[in-house]
């Protein structure tokens, strides 16, 4: 994509696209690297495969963030995917079908979601969405007969593409399908940003008034980014789900929110991988760091979280880039 | 001949102070028209009502001949009248180049979520709209970081881009240092007469007022105190005092 | 409708006498998240884990008062001393070292740092206090129970929520009216609330203010949980649920409006209290389909002014 502007000729003053074509090979070695550790330490697969489906649901707060809104409620969508699954399960075993069917869904409750909150900006917009996430998080918890509560939902067997492979063929086949998840959508958002509608959505941030004034309705540009994020989280909590086999209210509630959005902070707004760097790094230090002091886990985040927004603004993205476009030069 | 704009008893008070009160005014296809009048009279407020962005209490405006009361700025702008701002609205962390492109797809709806935005043919019109506004230089500048002048000038470049019939400026000139101040009007004056483009304007300055209005319109206490050519309007004695006396003193 | 009433009607004087009592509670904390939203322009993630603290710190004095054999009223002043502490010792650091950084910047990036201040809190409160229930009921025993006269019936209700909570709630809203309007530092932080920009410019110290208030709305929300304590025992969520339901009563009563705060926790606690007697499923979801009725027909809430920006 980078090459196009310069070959049309167009590019008489198109940057340079240095940026992107270190974007593209870092995903493509970070893919690759997933796939080796996945392969030489076997129960890192699991939790790689939960990072990556993670990821694809922090594609979607990143989305927001360049509109310079937090949502506080984005784990609504991701636990409409996942409960999706849990309750389709049973009688849809089929992951193809489950996959897009509890996106769909998440994109649904996006919208309608998004008609409602798209009208507020900044605080509302935040508390809104954390709110209606609330809503979500105690209609699971208090409807025992359909969701069994706080005990959650064990998920039922699943197939692929009709066949029920071994366990371990099955791990390898989650990892593969959230991996090649986060490749589509992470392209899909590379091309939305770079696009007038992903160009507005920063508008919105800087100079809202303005895009009225361009006759372009603000709300519509932010509806579209609230849909495709709702969507990214809803294949993302099917994935989850999938990998985790168990869902419970608890995927709802806002502090799974906050750890969403704290990913995307961690991993950098600047680039559509910086949610999968975010997630990978946070949950290995997950793994390690939750048995070594599981009572001071979420203060460590805390402090982590308020490092990177004081003195690392870029995340981990940002200092990544900065490092190797220092040694290119 | 027809009048693009006409206002017909345009009323509106904030509070107890009368922006607007009883305002009567046409605007003629290919005029520039300035509006002048002391600070808090309401000149800002015709724009603003003129673009939907206040709902007057009373009176109408038709654009065209069809009333355009009541509708969105956003429906307002599609119809043809752009507006540029005293305060410069730019898209900050934009560089100039993507502020322009984002004019000119804004034109074309905005709504790819596919395409590039910087694609060949829009960039290449983005980059001819700066050349004309003597922007071409500061294209790759972030709009937050150009100076007063050139902001004012890029965002009314903005507004140029979506090639409206109807543009209203509000203070064109205002913070832009004095040296810089004849070669912005230049520059505007220079690109919409090309464009062949009908303007009304806000100006404080009354030495722009003179070289590049055709009509000027003297607002005064929500009222039209004046309107006429402006070698005209700007010797009439009164205005002379309650207007560019005021204007000397502040 | 009569005969609904018959049949249900001690259920809702019930609900009534615990939706005030709620309501007071409420109200104290969002009071003092919209306090410090009107002089800081923050929205304090970390508000409902100082209410948590307030109420863990009131219960750990309180007993030990007890162990110590102090009389039994001393388990009142200590609920007050408590919150007074926990403002002391967390506000003044909270806004000097991490908020004083972040005046002005985006409300995202406000957010996101309070989110973490959040974070921090809630497992200092785990790891002072434990995951262990705690529970110190002794000033609400003290007080006993009241017969509350309803139609031929009687509703025995606890005199401390009867009597203690909503009265300091309406204590605490009176003294605060009148310390804003009447009292040179509340007319300072009223006016920072209005026009921050003209009080600036009248020479106003706003890192003073801001200091102040600050420490002041902490407090506040202590006292909210310190006040809660003997109601309930104490388990780790308090605060995140707290501060979802004050920001609830703050968005529908309007940013920064004091008086507003005290309306909305009324028709909040009432309605939650209302749902637990009547439809329990829905108890937790009343207090934001409140809101976004409100929000919906006043995007600036109740008694909110909307904001217009100047082009």
């Amino acid at each position: 994509m980078s090459g196009q502007a310069s070959r049309t000729g167009a590019g008489r003053l198109a940057p340079p696209g240095s940026r992107h074509r270190l974007e593209l090979a870092l995903a493509i070695g970070g893919a690759l690297a997933l796939i080796l550790v996945a392969w030489a330490v076997p129960w890192l697969r699991f939790i790689l495969t939960i990072a990556l489906a993670k990821g694809i649901a922090v594609l979607g707060i990143l989305l927001l963030l360049r509109a310079g809104q937090v949502s506080f409620g984005h784990a609504m969508f991701l636990a409409t995917g996942a409960y999706t699954v849990a309750f389709l399960a049973p009688s849809v075993p089929e992951v193809l079908i489950l996959v897009p069917l509890g996106g769909a869904i998440a994109l649904g409750l996006g919208l309608v979601v998004g008609l409602f909150v798209v009208r507020y900006r900044d605080i509302f917009f935040g508390m809104l969405n954390l709110a209606l996430s609330m809503v979500l998080y105690s209609l699971l918890e208090k409807l025992y007969a359909l969701t069994k509560g706080t005990d959650g939902i064990r998920v039922a067997r699943l197939t692929f593409a009709g066949t029920e492979p071994p366990r371990e063929t099955q791990e390898w086949l989650m990892f593969g399908l959230a991996l090649g998840l986060a490749l589509v959508f992470g392209l899909l958002v590379r091309a939305y940003l770079a696009s007038p509608m992903g160009q507005a959505l920063k508008g919105i941030k800087t100079r809202e008034t303005r895009l009225e004034f361009m006759g372009v309705p603000a709300r519509h540009v932010l509806l579209f980014a609230y849909g495709f994020s709702a969507l990214m989280g809803g294949v993302g909590g099917t994935l989850v789900a999938m990998t985790s086999r168990h869902v419970t209210p608890l995927l709802a509630y806002w502090t799974s929110s906050g750890e969403l959005v704290f990913i995307a902070i961690l991993g950098g707004a600047g680039s559509a991988l910086g949610p999968f760097l975010g997630a990978t790094a946070f949950e290995l230090v997950r793994v390690y760091a939750a048995a070594a002091v599981a009572d001071a886990w979420q203060m460590i985040l805390g402090a982590v979280l308020l490092a990177v927004i004081l003195f690392a603004p870029g995340g981990v993205w940002g200092i990544l880039s900065a490092r190797l476009k220092g040694r290119a030069a | 001949m027809a009048p693009l704009l006409s206002a017909r008893g345009l009323r509106l008070a904030f509070g107890g102070v009368k922006a607007a009160d009883g305002i009567d005014l046409d605007v003629l296809p290919g005029e520039f028209l300035a509006i002048i009048g002391p600070n808090g009279a309401g000149k800002t407020t015709f724009i603003n009502m003129t673009t939907g962005y206040l709902k007057p209490q009373g009176g109408s405006i038709a654009y065209q001949g069809q009333s355009i009361l009541g509708l969105k700025p956003r429906a307002i702008v599609r119809r043809g009248i752009g507006r540029s701002f005293q305060l410069p609205q730019l898209f900050t962390e934009h560089t100039v180049l993507e502020n322009a492109t984002l004019a000119i797809a804004a034109r074309a709806g905005l709504w790819s979520p596919w395409r590039r935005l910087l694609r060949p043919e829009w960039q290449e019109e983005a980059e001819a709209l700066l050349e004309r506004f003597g922007l071409l230089g500061v294209a790759h500048a972030r709009a937050d970081a150009l100076n007063e002048g050139a902001r004012k000038l890029a965002d009314i470049a903005m507004a140029a881009a979506l090639e409206p019939r109807l543009l209203l400026m509000d203070e064109p000139t205002s913070g832009v240092a004095a040296a810089e101040k004849m070669k912005v009007v230049e520059t505007l004056v220079r690109v919409l007469r090309e464009t062949g483009v009908t303007a009304v304007f806000v100006e404080h300055d009354m030495d722009v007022v003179a070289r590049f209005a055709d009509r000027v319109a003297v607002w005064s206490q929500g009222r039209i105190a004046a309107l006429g050519p402006p070698a005209e309007v700007l010797a009439d004695p009164r205005v002379r005092r309650e207007v560019i006396g005021i204007e000397t003193h502040a | 409708m009569t005969e609904w009433f018959t049949e249900n009607g001690l259920l809702l004087g019930l609900a009534v006498l615990d939706g005030l009592a709620y309501a007071g509670l409420v109200f104290l904390v969002a009071v003092g998240l919209n306090l410090v939203f009107g002089v800081l322009r923050i929205v304090n993630v970390a508000h409902g884990s100082l209410f948590a603290i307030g109420a863990y710190a009131a219960a750990s004095l309180g007993l030990f008062f007890a162990a110590r054999g102090l009389p039994a009223w001393a388990g009142y002043a200590a609920l007050l001393l408590a919150a007074a502490l926990v403002g002391l010792i967390l506000g003044p650091p909270i806004e000097r070292l991490v908020l004083r950084r972040i005046y002005g910047h985006e409300e995202s990036l406000q957010l996101l740092v309070t989110f973490a201040l959040f974070m921090i809190l809630e497992d200092v409160q785990k790891l002072i206090w434990g995951v262990q229930p705690v529970s110190n009921d002794g000033p609400m025993k003290l007080l006993g129970t009241v017969d509350v006269p309803f139609g031929e019936d009687v509703i025995p209700f606890t005199a401390y929520q009867l009597f203690v909570l909503p009265g300091l709630a309406l204590l605490t809203l009176l003294a605060l009216a009148w310390f804003l309007r009447r009292t040179l530092t509340g007319r300072v932080i009223l006016a920072v609330t209005t026009d921050k920009e003209a009080a600036m410019a009248m020479g106003i110290d706003a890192t003073r203010v801001t200091l102040l208030t600050f420490t002041f709305g902490a407090a506040l929300a202590a006292l909210g949980g310190a006040l809660a304590s003997p109601t309930t025992a104490l388990v780790p969520g308090v605060g995140a649920q707290t501060i979802v339901l004050s920001f609830a009563v703050v968005a529908t009563a309007g940013l920064g409006q004091i008086e507003g705060a005290a309306v909305s926790a009324l028709l909040i606690g009432l309605g939650r209290s209302a749902a637990v007697y009547f439809a329990p499923e829905f108890e937790v979801v009343v207090p934001y389909i409140i809101m976004v009725a409100v929000l919906l027909v006043r995007p600036q809430g109740l008694f909110g002014v909307p904001e217009t920006r100047r082009v």
